[in-house]
């Protein structure tokens, strides 16, 4: 059955290509379609300001909620890893709940306890990003804790802790010199996921009104007929340069850590 | 397996302290993440909780869980609960055979990256760039539309929509595929060569193998993927508004509405609606991860 | 007529021969182990027997029938796999039973042959059991009654104990051949491991590098080796470079000391650099009579190993020789660094082909 590719297998292939790039030409087409210039949409839209303004105000939100989420779940998943076992399944759990709350409650929850004494965050801007990055980064609990915790796993977190405080190393350098690089690959996969979470995000973002892509995008959808094609093509584009590149960089470092000698 | 290793601090007690016990401090490692969690995940779902027993002007009531069964919501319910289980099982063998093509139909290795990178990028291209993909594709207006009906098929002629509930499975589909692939990857490269060949060696034909091995095997991973398929389209939103205009009834839909004060302002009613969404979610995050550990143990 | 020959097989990967001109006949009922290091296409051969691998030219005849192209599911030969490659989803029982559900047999006859089976690996009533409720010899166990209960023309073993604690691998080779005798199954072993190798076989292949190199009993194999790498391979050896003086008389010069070989030296002149081989086992501690060979040097190292004890002397400038006495804890032996004559029998030099590695090279192999 291992020969050069069964038929069957390039069929199935094949139509599941065409289901995924069909949408994708039909959006290109109509992109396209624009009078006198093809490529009018495009322009219009790379030179819109507030579509750069969007993109890059989601990109920095994003590295913010990644940062923010990464010091927050990397020692947390090694700590329950290495010293408190049994809290796993709750430390778990509590990460998976984000999958249960629909982003609206989220945000109306959200904006409902922050919009009052002792802590009103909604009333600034400065207050109101804090609250987008803080949601963002509860989102972003699922992806960010199954991907460290899965490459937690795959090194021998025990022995090369252990390893470490021999030669006397404290918990600080030990998290940021040993753990963090030995990580790289499931922080860099857990990061493009956050990142592509939050540039996409929609609803949360709205309603805190925030200037960010999501919001942007559905209201160009709403006006204008042909530049949300080009956005979205753009955007595909980019997230897709930005997986291949996920991919790319986690080519090298996929390398188990031998710690033990040889077995 | 785990190293038989006893932990250090259990043997090897420092001779200085005189009754050793394992220090119980060690949770308050945790503290930042639980205080991020209450502050920013726990609170407002209290909120929530606590809302949807208040009415209108803040009063306590059970009246919202009662109106659950009233008007339109059972229906919402059931339409939420179709769509997620059609495409979670459509979704899922689709994607499953995708996934077995790449990884054990022969195909070169170049695909099958490419295929996992394209997965990555399309199960998130959920929201209005998917809406808006697939009006342009089968819209009224759209291209494929029209190339049908040079074909002879009059796809809006014979009563369908992009905008109703086959259409939503449709375009559901574009993320549900992907997020198969991804899960079901691993589990299939799992799938060890040497039970094959030790099927095989027995005297077991493919189909055999496929019944009484692989099958079996992947079973809990396959359900697992299921499961979450299920959930992920319950819970989508974006999508189906900008495609319907929020007009169609589906439970996430309706959640908004109510919540926004579209309909009659009672956000009550909304809360208790996402309560009802919760439960089916939990319920379905639960069998998930009882499958995948199930899974893990086999494939170990 | 052998039950399995082998004839003119070949495998080549690419432009790469992972298998080259492998030729045997085994004989119904006889234990044969393809022993040689990582890589040597042991292991790739014993899946062409299996199907799992297609030769790229010669035949496979097992019992006058020709099945080189046959599918691997329709040959009739049981396979262990060094992994096990239980399966998970079922248990012992349904394991073991699997070949035989897979042919439709009624279930009677399978639950009977089940029965019997696992009372043949002694692990009667643990049916009910699951693979990852077991350890890794009874896993194996498991194996290899999978592979017996079709009742299977051949048995192939593709390292077996490769996974298992080395108390364990001493225990279940012990058990696999003795289950073997009793079958009188005909049986490919397969294992880089020469004591498993000389301790289990009828007879030994030894391969390297796609070639087979020597094919012979486990004693023919071990005291006369036909190439350097059988010699090294198998066993510990002492292979030292020599310079011939005489070859027709046998004579060599080893570090300056002369030594005589038992026969006369074909193939080499007089001044050429030869290896000579020598078991440690071989050599001793003493003068010896006359004519037998004599080295002369001080003492390096003294190992104890249990019940054997084992000194290095140096010979000249660089190399060592190793030999092997008998624990005796009444003997006293040498200090390090006093000079010491060791002597052993012409007989017990063997000349080989090609000169060693480097001059003076001391390997000491097979460990």
């Amino acid at each position: 059955m291992r020969g050069r590719g069964s038929l069957w297998a390039w069929m199935i292939f094949g139509l599941g290509a065409a289901y995924f790039i069909v949408p994708l030409i039909a959006t290109f087409e109509f992109s396209i379609r624009t009078k006198p210039d093809m490529f009018l949409a495009y322009r219009q839209v790379l030179a819109d300001p507030k579509f750069g303004d969007g993109l890059w105000y989601s990109f920095i939100v994003g590295v913010l909620t990644i940062v923010v989420s990464l010091l927050i779940i990397v020692p947390t998943a090694y700590w329950v890893r290495l010293k408190v076992p049994r809290l796993r399944p709750i430390v778990e759990f509590v990460t998976l709940m984000p999958f249960v709350i629909p982003p609206i409650i989220l945000v109306f929850g959200l904006i409902r306890i922050y919009s009052r004494q002792p802590l009103v965050l909604t009333a600034t801007d400065i207050g109101s990003n804090v609250l987008l990055v803080a949601a963002y980064v509860v989102l972003s609990f699922p992806y960010m804790y199954r991907a460290v915790d899965t490459g937690l796993a795959a090194i021998d977190v025990r022995t090369l802790t252990e390893a470490a405080q021999s030669l006397g190393a404290g918990w600080a350098r030990i998290i940021l010199r040993l753990i963090f690089p030995n990580l790289r690959t499931a922080l860099i996969s857990g990061a493009f996921l956050t990142l592509a979470i939050v540039v996409g995000e929609y609803t949360i973002a709205n309603f805190l009104a925030r200037p960010a892509f999501g919001p942007y995008l559905s209201l160009l959808g709403q006006n204008q007929p042909f530049q949300p094609a080009a956005v979205s093509l753009i955007s595909f584009g980019l997230t897709w340069l930005a997986m291949g590149m996920i991919t790319f960089l986690g080519r090298g470092a996929r390398t188990r850590v031998q710690v033990a000698g040889a077995r | 397996m785990a190293s038989a290793m006893t932990p250090v601090s259990v043997r090897d007690a420092p001779p200085a302290r005189p009754a050793r016990r394992r220090p119980s401090w060690s949770w308050l490692g945790l503290v930042p993440f639980f205080l991020f969690s209450i502050a920013f995940m726990f609170l407002p779902i209290m909120f929530l909780v606590v809302g949807s027993f208040q009415d209108s002007e803040g009063q306590l009531t059970l009246e919202n869980y009662a109106d659950l069964s009233t008007g339109v919501i059972p229906n919402a319910f059931a339409n939420s609960i179709e769509i997620s289980a059609v495409t979670a099982i459509g979704g899922g063998l689709l994607g499953f055979l995708l996934a077995y093509s790449v990884i054990l139909g022969g195909l070169p290795r170049f695909l099958r990256t490419a295929l996992m990178t394209f997965s990555g990028v399309a199960s998130n291209f959920a929201g209005v760039p998917l809406a808006l993909a697939f009006i342009f594709t089968l819209g009224q207006a759209a291209i494929l539309t029209a190339w049908l009906k040079t074909l002879g098929v009059d796809l809006y002629g014979s009563g369908f929509s992009l905008y109703t509930k086959i259409g939503l499975e449709l375009v559901y589909m574009y993320f549900q595929f992907p997020l198969m692939v991804l899960i079901i990857a691993p589990a299939l490269d799992g799938l060890r060569r040497e039970w094959r060949e030790a099927a095989e060696n027995v005297g077991a034909s493919s189909g055999q193998y496929w019944r009484h091995v692989a099958i079996p095997i992947l079973m809990p991973s396959l359900m697992g993927a299921v499961i979450l398929l299920f959930g992920n389209a319950f819970g989508a939103q974006a999508t189906a508004f900008q495609l319907t205009g929020g007009t169609l009834n589906i439970v996430t839909l309706v959640i908004s509405s109510q919540i926004r004060g579209d309909v009659q302002h009672n956000p009550g009613l909304g809360y208790a609606i996402a309560m009802g969404m919760v439960v089916i979610m939990a319920i379905s995050i639960a069998l998930y991860s009882v499958l995948q550990r199930r899974a893990e143990r086999w494939l170990r | 007529m052998a039950f399995v020959e082998l004839a003119g097989i070949q495998k080549q990967f690419g432009d790469v021969a992972a298998v080259d001109d492998f030729n045997l006949q085994v004989e119904r009922g006889e234990f044969v182990s393809f022993l040689g290091p990582s890589g040597c296409g042991k292991t790739t051969t014993l899946r062409m027997i299996a199907g799992f691998e297609q030769p790229t030219a010669g035949t496979i005849v097992v019992d006058g029938v020709d099945i080189t192209h046959r599918p691997p599911n329709q040959r009739n030969v049981g396979m262990v796999f060094q992994s096990y490659a239980l399966f998970p989803n079922m248990n012992v029982a349904d394991n073991i039973g699997f070949g035989l559900k897979v042919h439709k047999k009624p279930k009677e006859a399978i639950d009977r042959r089940v029965e019997e089976l696992l009372t043949l690996i002694h692990l009667k009533g643990r049916g009910a059991r699951f693979p990852y409720q077991l350890s890794g010899g009874q896993q194996q166990r498991v194996a290899l009654a999978r592979a017996l209960a079709i009742e299977p023309q051949v048995l192939l073993l593709d390292e077996p104990l490769s996974a298992l604690d080395a108390k364990i691998r001493v225990a279940l080779r012990t058990e696999i051949r003795a289950i073997q005798r009793q079958l009188g199954i005909t049986t490919v072993y397969v294992t880089h491991d020469q004591e498993e190798a000389l301790s289990l076989s009828d007879r030994v292949v030894v391969m390297n590098d796609g070639r087979i190199e020597q094919i012979g009993s486990p004693s023919e194999i071990y005291n006369f080796p036909a190439t350097s790498f059988v010699a090294s391979f198998v066993g510990t050896l002492n292979l030292l470079a020599a310079r011939v003086v005489d070859p027709s008389a046998g004579r060599l010069a080893v570090e300056g000391q002369e030594i005589r070989a038992a026969k006369p030296i074909s193939g080499a002149r007089s001044g050429e650099i030869v290896s000579v081989a020598l078991r440690p086992e071989s050599i001793s501690l003493e003068e010896g009579p006359e004519g037998t060979n004599r080295l002369r040097g001080p003492v390096v190292d003294v190992s104890f190993l249990g019940s054997i004890v084992r000194l290095r002397i140096r010979l000249g400038d660089g190399p060592t020789v190793s030999l092997d006495t008998f624990n005796d804890p009444n003997l006293t032996l040498p200090p390090i660094g006093e000079a010491v004559t060791v002597s052993f029998p012409p007989e017990a030099s063997l000349v080989l082909d090609q000169p060693a590695a480097a001059p003076g090279a001391d390997v000491a192999a097979g460990d």
